[in-house]
């Protein structure tokens, strides 16, 4: 049998117990995590703790809108082949120098369990996950151009992350494991603010927390700020070594958090008003 | 009864697949749910639910299906004591507990009472009293599977208790929705319209075997531009003031709609309560900053999509009277009824979406004129689901 794997979080991630459950559910049987959840919720680090917490090689294959599912099996560069014809160089013979692994076939390649990262599955084309439907369940795939089979001889471990721009197909949620990374509430925020800023002074910490929780509230904002931008901010906040007693009252460095002007219009005037817009 | 539990979920509109199914049965043959009731839970969520819109409805489903199994509270307070000491996990090998998962929760039940009846005593361990970290189906941090789990803290914490909370009720999709959300939707208007793909550049196999043949056999690749989306929008948008109460609702329909880069066209105007010879640009309905109404027949051809939006509650008569126009001064010869059908001939693809929700029309106070133009135009109410179904509509030929 089989050594077993068990994640159970790295010392720069904080994981919740039910996302720890998922990580291991999917690892135990071999599926792909899903993993969805607001922006900047740490769905891609996840990946990073998984391989750093398992010691294992992290593939990382990000999609664009343009990315097609072939590219992350192998690319057959014909034009080069064609060149090369031409001017006589290399061996065209040889199809296989001219075959590029993409990071699927890399990854089904590799002879240590890897963990592959495809990250935004959602930025891509709407009928790409299916084009991927029996890749990702077989953990192979035919090149007819060298009449090679690339099958993984150890599963990857495969960690898909959506920001839900696209409802992803049917079929291909079926085949995996879910999980939504919930916003995760004041107390997790320390934890994880804690892990980034070990040192960092508590009264600030509150203020800022309270601070950025307040704006988070403000549901006229188009982009709410996020975990990311609670550390940036903090950040800020500490370099300038700001008045605590401030931060509530002038939120400084507010461009930080909040990424668009109108954002930042609203966020002013409802604390002027001391009450948010959306009620009539 | 865990299968009774499946076409539960799927009555109650979780759409389960049987292959789901099998693989959440493998998951527990492996153990994979810690013989823990919260545990069974997360891997239930985790295997059958791939949505977080339908976490919501999957706790009413755990939490009605699996009510009867929630721990007495009535418990004697030596039974808690005796249980919040000495928790030691156990480790099973895996399959143990498949055997285990047959048993009947009634029958489970029953034997709790039973149990807890006979038992005089404190116990830990072993495999038959009510106790601490004992494979008995019955006790605390128990490791059985299908057991019975009599409180205990933090991640003891009851899976009723946690599915009970409903604390994915705001992503229900029956909620009405953010900008995002719209723009998810209005994202499945390009599905359907254009089969196109979204690469960048195509090869132009015609034009590169002319310029190759040019330069005598030289390879020379020439791309073309890739084909585009179709689709064209005219978005129609009551701004009366019976709509102040959802103009947020809009405001958010309108901004997806017009950060949506990928319809062909988009063109927006406004109109009060009715349409009549004029469109408005802007939405405080300015008197002359209008087109004409014919205009836009004769401009925007019969391709547009369009989609009205408004309450369409109105008095009858701005309807069914000639100067029904409720604004002061504005005289319509056409009847309003008229001027909307006269959009429908026009643009066969058109949809109406009211922000009043769909349970509501034949309540609200304009339920009959809700009726009325129900009849020209198929109409949705303002949430993800009718846009959707909305959606489906506009792209039918």
């Amino acid at each position: 049998m089989i050594e077993k794997k068990i994640y159970q979080g790295s010392s720069d991630y904080v994981v919740t117990e039910e996302l720890m459950n998922a990580v291991n559910v999917a690892i135990a049987l071999e599926k792909p995590l899903l993993i969805k959840g607001e922006p900047g919720t740490g769905k891609t680090m996840l990946a990073e703790s998984i391989a750093k917490a398992l010691n294992l090689e992290l593939l990382v294959w990000s999609i664009k809108s343009t990315t097609k599912a072939q590219e992350g099996l192998y690319t057959y560069d014909t034009v080069q082949r064609l060149y090369d014809s031409q001017f006589g160089e290399g061996n065209v013979e040889d199809i296989k120098q001219y075959i590029k692994l993409g990071k699927l076939g890399e990854a089904f390649v590799s002879e240590k369990q890897p963990v592959l990262l495809i990250d935004e599955i959602d930025k891509a084309d709407l009928e790409f996950p299916n084009d991927l439907l029996w890749e990702l369940d077989k953990m192979e795939f035919y090149i007819p151009e060298t009449k090679e089979t690339i099958k993984a001889s150890v599963r990857p471990i495969v960690i898909i992350t959506s920001n839900a721009e696209k409802e992803l197909p049917d079929a291909f949620l079926r085949r995996c494991i879910f999980h939504y990374i919930e916003f995760p509430d004041p107390d997790k925020m320390e934890e994880i603010v804690r892990v980034h800023f070990g040192d960092v002074d508590q009264s600030l910490l509150e203020q800022a927390m309270e601070a950025f929780y307040h704006i988070r509230k403000m549901k006229d904002l188009q982009k709410l700020p996020s975990t990311s931008e609670l550390l940036d901010w903090l950040q800020a906040l500490m370099l300038a070594g700001i008045d605590v007693k401030k931060i509530g009252k002038e939120i400084p460095y507010v461009g930080v958090l909040l990424k668009k002007n109108q954002d930042i219009e609203v966020m002013y005037e409802v604390k002027e008003k001391g009450y948010s817009l959306r009620n009539w | 009864m865990f299968l009774s539990f499946f076409y539960f979920l799927r009555s109650s509109g979780i759409d389960v697949s049987m292959d789901e199914w099998l693989t959440l049965m493998a998951a527990l043959k492996k153990g994979l749910a810690h013989s823990s009731f919260v545990g069974f839970y997360q891997l239930c969520r985790s295997i059958l639910v791939k949505s977080e819109a339908d976490f919501d409805r999957f706790d009413q489903s755990f939490y009605a299906y699996f009510k009867d199994v929630r721990t007495p509270e009535d418990l004697p307070e030596e039974f808690w004591s005796w249980l919040e000491e000495n928790i030691d996990p156990l480790e099973r090998e895996d399959g143990y507990f498949e055997n285990l998962l047959r048993k009947d929760l009634p029958e489970l039940l029953e034997t709790f009472r039973k149990r807890l009846e006979e038992q005089k005593e404190k116990h830990d361990g072993g495999s038959y009293w009510i106790g601490t970290g004992g494979t008995s189906t019955q006790g605390h941090s128990g490791y059985h599977l299908a057991g019975i789990r009599a409180g205990g803290k933090s991640r003891y914490r009851s899976a009723l208790q946690v599915a009970g909370e409903r604390n994915f009720k705001d992503f229900r999709e029956d909620q009405t929705m953010d900008i995002r959300q719209f723009q998810v939707a209005f994202r499945k208007l390009r599905q359907y319209s254009s089969r196109v793909d979204v690469r960048l550049t195509e090869l132009d196999i015609d034009g590169t075997i002319k310029e190759t043949s040019n330069q005598a056999g030289l390879l020379h690749l020439v791309y073309e531009k890739p084909r585009k989306n179709t689709v064209k929008i005219l978005l129609l948008i009551d701004s009366d003031g019976s709509m102040m109460p959802y103009s947020k609702l809009c405001n958010r329909l309108f901004q997806s709609v017009s950060q949506a880069n990928h319809f062909k066209d988009l063109k927006v105007f406004y109109f009060h309560n009715c349409i009549y010879e004029h469109l408005y640009r802007t939405p405080l309905c300015k008197r002359n900053d209008w087109v004409d109404t014919d205009w836009v027949f004769s401009n925007l051809g019969e391709d547009y999509k369009v989609v009205l939006v408004g309450d369409a509650t109105m008095a009858r008569s701005e309807l069914f009277m000639k100067g029904g126009n409720c604004i002061l001064g504005m005289y319509n010869e056409e009847l309003g009824i008229e001027w909307l059908k006269k959009i429908k001939r026009r643009y066969k693809n058109s949809i109406w979406l009211n922000p009043i929700s769909e349970k509501d029309w034949p309540r609200v106070y304009g339920s009959e004129t809700i009726e009325e133009i129900g009849k020209v135009f198929p109409m949705f109410e303002l949430t993800i689901e009718g846009l959707d179904k909305g959606i489906k509509k506009l792209l039918t030929k």
